[in-house]
């Protein structure tokens, strides 16, 4: 302890206490901060840097999956319409079918309707036709009965002959 | 002469420290490699506050 | 490129120690006997190393033993005695004759100015230790000389990183060595010991220490014979600059924790307050100081020593045995002395933050 405050030199301290200050300061304002400014400015650059790219390829992300979005949109529309459009299809041709159908039924309805007024009414004609030849036949019949026997017969014949069903 | 001793006690004294700070580093670097700059700036630290201790102690010792 | 590397360094390390050993061999420096024998006892040599441990008033590269030649050149001195003293330290003559500057006689002994009468009579007490008045001393010495290198070598260092942001952010040629080792001191230093929202404040004082202690400590083991940081007026001003500028910067809560700790009972906490301002008036510092010394001292003492060997070991090894051995042994000294410039810089730095980031830190109330 004594030898080393025997060799403690006041005159060294001072002369280190000045020259450090002096240091520290010329350091400060030549050396280090712009050194320290200069570190920052490029981890800040290099930080920026990075939170471009970051955001730049989050950006292409949303835009990529926007584009999926809407690409999956449109084909789900494209299928909806498709879909849309075949059901419209199937509808018309049952809508057509059934109308059509129900026609056919009942134009046949209609014919079977006629066919059966006409026979009604044929019938009735053919009855009334076969009362007047019946009539009309019964009259000859008796006309000729005044003649002979043989030539009522033949004239029934005859008459017969000549009445066609029609 | 007694100074001498002295010396000697705190080299004793200073060496099993520093032993045991490096040991236990070393023990915990095998441990855990990847905290072994830590580890390694812990000890150093340590070592030089008790280095510090036995130096003043041979100051003081010396006068 | 690591094996390049390494090649670099070893033969950095070898031109070290060769070049020192040849210095250390040639140099009688002021303890050569006066009949002009070079310096071969054991005495002689723990005087030289003495020396060399010691600030002095001039630069001497080589003394030629035989003749007493010294080569070299002298440094201004600067005393206050009763008035401003200027004069070469030549006047000395070494320590041989007694200097006279505006009739007050002063005499160099062991490396420190006394005012001594006009014969240079040197009167010791029973310690044998001088009790001339000693003046005041502001000489440019040797290690003021060295300071003001270490300085200058920072200036022009760092002032071209500096401007070489200007041209780019990337630093080119030598700045690329010195910006990773400012980026080291931010970030490994500074940052998690004093916080990231305060740290910036003291970043000119931590960088300036951490790089002016590395380099006076690396101008150490050059054979130009520094012993900069081996000066403990040198380690007392750098401890007491980290000490101001954590006692003038401690937080509300660091003043309140130190000196009326809570969660502790009111009648301990008077004594823990003396304590803990004890601890960081003047141990922290103390140790800060005497850590680097001792180390930096040591560490001079022991490649000398190893150095010596070449001579001390001469008779018992034949010569070239011994230098061999000297050479080997200093060598590897050497290079764990290039470990230890670097690890004590870290480490006064790492712990001046250290103290720094507990004054300033903000604790939360629990």
């Amino acid at each position: 302890m004594d030898q080393l405050l025997n060799d403690f030199s006041p005159g060294l301290f001072f002369m280190q206490a000045i020259i450090l200050l002096i240091l520290i300061l010329l350091m400060r304002k030549f050396a280090w901060k712009p050194i320290l400014d200069s570190l920052n400015d490029r981890e800040a650059g290099i930080q920026d840097a990075l939170d471009a790219a970051d955001k730049a390829r989050k950006e292409l992300q949303n835009l990529r999956s926007d584009n999926e979005r809407i690409f999956n949109e449109a084909r789900t529309e494209r299928d909806n319409m498709l879909k849309e459009a075949r059901e419209l299809k199937e509808s018309m041709i049952n809508d057509a079918k059934a109308e059509a159908q129900a026609e056919a039924e009942k134009i046949v309805a209609k014919a079977q309707e006629t066919i059966a007024s006409e026979k009604k009414a044929a019938i009735a004609d053919l009855k009334s036709q076969v009362a007047g030849l019946s009539v009309e036949i019964a009259e000859k019949v008796v006309r000729k009965e005044l003649t002979s026997k043989e030539n009522q017969m033949e004239l029934v014949e005859s008459m017969l002959g000549d009445v066609t069903l029609n | 002469m007694y100074n001498l001793i002295g010396a000697g006690l705190i080299v004793i004294g200073g060496g099993i420290g520093l032993g045991q700070i490096g040991g236990k580093a070393m023990e915990g670097i095998a441990r855990q490699p990847e905290a072994a700059g830590k580890i390694q700036t812990a000890m150093i630290i340590i070592g030089a506050l008790l280095e510090g201790l036995a130096f003043g102690a041979l100051i003081l010792g010396q006068g | 490129m690591k094996v390049f590397h390494k090649t670099l360094k070893y033969s950095v390390v070898l031109l070290l120690t060769l070049s020192s050993s040849i210095a250390f061999a040639g140099g009688g420096g002021d303890n050569h006997d006066k009949k002009g024998n070079p310096i071969d006892t054991k005495e002689e040599i723990n005087a030289y190393i003495k020396h060399h441990l010691q600030d002095s008033h001039d630069f001497t590269f080589y003394t030629n033993g035989e003749t007493g030649t010294h080569y070299g050149f002298p440094l201004p001195v600067i005393l206050w005695d009763e008035g401003l003293k200027m004069f070469m330290s030549s006047k000395f003559h070494h320590g041989e004759t007694v200097a006279e500057a505006d009739g007050n006689y002063y005499k160099l002994y062991h490396g420190k100015i006394y005012r001594t009468d006009a014969e240079g009579t040197i009167n010791y007490d029973e310690h044998h230790h001088p009790t001339n008045v000693k003046p005041l001393d502001f000489s440019i010495t040797k290690s003021v000389v060295g300071m003001l290198l270490a300085g200058l070598l920072m200036i022009l260092g760092f002032s071209a990183l500096a401007r070489g942001y200007k041209k780019g952010p990337i630093p080119t040629g030598f700045s690329r060595v010195l910006e990773p080792l400012v980026i080291y001191v931010r970030d490994e230093i500074a940052r998690p010991n004093i916080g990231e929202k305060k740290y910036r404040k003291f970043m000119s004082f931590l960088l300036t220490v951490f790089f002016f202690i590395w380099i006076a400590n690396l101008l150490g083991l050059t054979p130009l014979g520094f012993n900069i940081t081996g000066q403990i007026a040198v380690t007392v001003c750098l401890a007491l600059f980290t000490a101001v500028i954590y006692l003038t910067n401690g937080s509300k809560d660091f003043w309140a924790h130190t000196l009326w700790m809570p969660g502790v009972p009111v009648i301990l906490r008077p004594i823990l307050a003396i304590i803990e301002l004890v601890g960081f008036v003047l141990i922290k510092p103390f140790s800060l100081l005497v850590r680097l010394f001792a180390n930096i001292t040591a560490g001079h003492f022991v490649v000398m020593s190893l150095i010596a060997l070449m001579i001390t070991m001469k008779d018992a090894f034949g010569a070239v045995g011994s230098t061999g051995m000297s050479l080997v042994l200093s060598l590897f000294i050497t290079l764990i002395e290039l470990l230890v410039a670097f690890l004590q810089a870290f480490i006064f730095t790492m712990l001046s933050s250290l103290f720094i980031g507990m004054a300033v830190e903000e604790h939360d109330h629990h």
